[in-house]
């Protein structure tokens, strides 16, 4: 078993590279790496993301060639991926970040930034919240309901299909947390930084 | 909900836990790996570091600290104390922290927040901000606290939310180190001046501190040193007192 963590200078991605480590042990090599080959010939992928929509895309884009690496990894072969943070929110057609940016378009919807109420809600949602689970979701196998996460972003998910959903948060509306489509697995928390019960997604993950 | 966050926070020099907690089974007191790891066993929401290494030949020593720190301890880690530069923050970001608390740094140039705030994101953004009263006004002091600078506290809190700060840890140095509680004033005006979290510091002697900083001070995060250190309380203790209170905090 062969799993990547896609490295496209997306930010800080030690604590990521620290979890899959840990959990894979001997069950699993993980590879850290931009490298076409190393990505085709892995059996599933992390693309991590950390920072703004814009500068995420952009970083990808940067590397010519890699787009069509993931698209062809995870739109033709079908093989499993887990997005984080920004790492998810890329799935979308388009993002509104600094400004209206194109996503990888795997899942339906946009991007935008989460309705404080007037101010009446701060952000960055930084902190630990409770997930509330909608779905069956193969990386929520053995994680209860109302688990603890720890969130930090200030931009959402919003898919078109409600059927992606596999989990939303309470913040100032109900905010899309978790979502699966087929091959595609998505975290906009950090399981890498939600202590045990993240370690059994990403557990869950690896064992897919 | 939103839970508030409880961080303890191990002050570390030359590598090495200056307060640490005394802990029989403990095979090394000044190992901050080991201490942090008891808080994140503990259900700590968050672990800071603030390096408080005077010399500069040592300095590298928070380096490893930290990335044997985030090899082990899966919750977010925030470390803080002489971090100068956008290279100093990637340095600390590259060896497994999650989060940067800048202070001097900040005040002598806030280019150092928007460069790194557009570099790696807000979300490990944090600037470390040291407060005094001055008759019916907070100053800002550096250095550890030595350098007056004039500037009104509350302001310069603004200025750091606009200039891409994730989040705000607030110590006042009147309360720090007396047991007496957070100043409850300087944490609520500066709380409901910005939109974005803020960390209450300084001066926790006891629990109920720790309520009074979220409900009467509105902070979204309480920091605490001693009372955890000396075994005084443990994490859990106070979580479940929080929650007896009524403050929603993950258990």
């Amino acid at each position: 078993m062969k799993v990547t963590i896609v490295d496209y200078s997306s930010g800080n991605i030690s604590s990521v590279i620290n979890s899959f480590k840990e959990i894979a042990q001997n069950k699993a090599t993980i590879e850290v790496t931009s490298d076409f080959n190393k990505i085709k010939t892995s059996d599933k992928i992390v693309l991590p993301g950390q920072g703004s929509f814009k500068s995420c895309v952009d970083s990808l884009n940067k590397i010519s060639g890699l787009n069509d690496t993931l698209n062809e990894f995870v739109t033709v072969n079908k093989k499993p991926i887990l997005g984080i943070c920004v790492g998810l929110q890329m799935f979308a057609d388009v993002g509104y970040e600094e400004t209206e940016t194109k996503g990888l378009g795997w899942i339906s919807g946009k991007v935008s930034k989460i309705d404080n109420q007037n101010g009446k809600y701060k952000l960055p949602h930084i902190g630990w919240n409770q997930i509330n689970i909608l779905k069956e979701s193969k990386i929520f196998k053995e994680v209860e309901n109302n688990s603890h996460m720890y969130f930090v972003h200030s931009y959402e998910f919003i898919p078109k299909d409600n059927k992606v959903i596999s989990a939303t948060t309470d913040y100032s509306t109900k905010v899309v947390c978790s979502v699966e489509k087929e091959n595609i697995f998505g975290t906009q928390f950090h399981p890498e930084k939600s202590d045990k019960t993240g370690l059994k997604i990403i557990n869950n993950f690896i064992n897919l | 909900m939103l839970k508030n966050r409880i961080i303890p926070c191990l002050d570390v020099k030359n590598g090495r836990v200056v307060k640490g907690i005394n802990f029989v089974d403990l095979k090394d007191a000044g190992d901050p790996v080991e201490q942090a790891k008891i808080y994140s066993d503990g259900g700590a929401d968050e672990i800071c570091f603030l390096d408080i290494t005077a010399s500069n030949e040592n300095r590298d020593t928070i380096y490893d600290v930290v990335e044997r720190t985030s090899k082990k301890c899966f919750v977010p880690l925030t470390v803080g104390g002489g971090v100068r530069s956008v290279e100093d923050i990637s340095k600390l970001l590259n060896c497994g922290a999650d989060k940067v608390s800048i202070n001097t740094a900040a005040v002598n140039d806030k280019q150092v927040i928007v460069n790194s705030s557009k570099k790696f994101g807000s979300q490990c953004i944090v600037v470390a901000i040291d407060a005094k009263k001055n008759g019916d006004r907070w100053e800002i002091y550096t250095h550890g606290g030595r350098n007056k600078t004039g500037i009104n506290a509350v302001k310069f809190a603004k200025e750091m939310e606009e200039s891409g700060a994730g989040e705000l840890l607030i110590t006042s140095m009147d309360k720090d180190g007396t047991q007496v509680g957070y100043d409850i004033e300087l944490m609520s005006q500066i709380s409901s001046s910005v939109n974005i979290p803020i960390i209450a510091s300084g001066g926790v002697g006891n629990l109920d501190h720790l309520v009074d900083g979220i409900k009467l001070g509105n902070a979204n995060a309480v920091l605490a040193a001693s009372i955890f250190h000396y075994g005084k309380y443990s994490i859990k203790q106070a979580k479940d007192y929080l929650d007896s209170k009524g403050i929603p905090v993950r258990i």
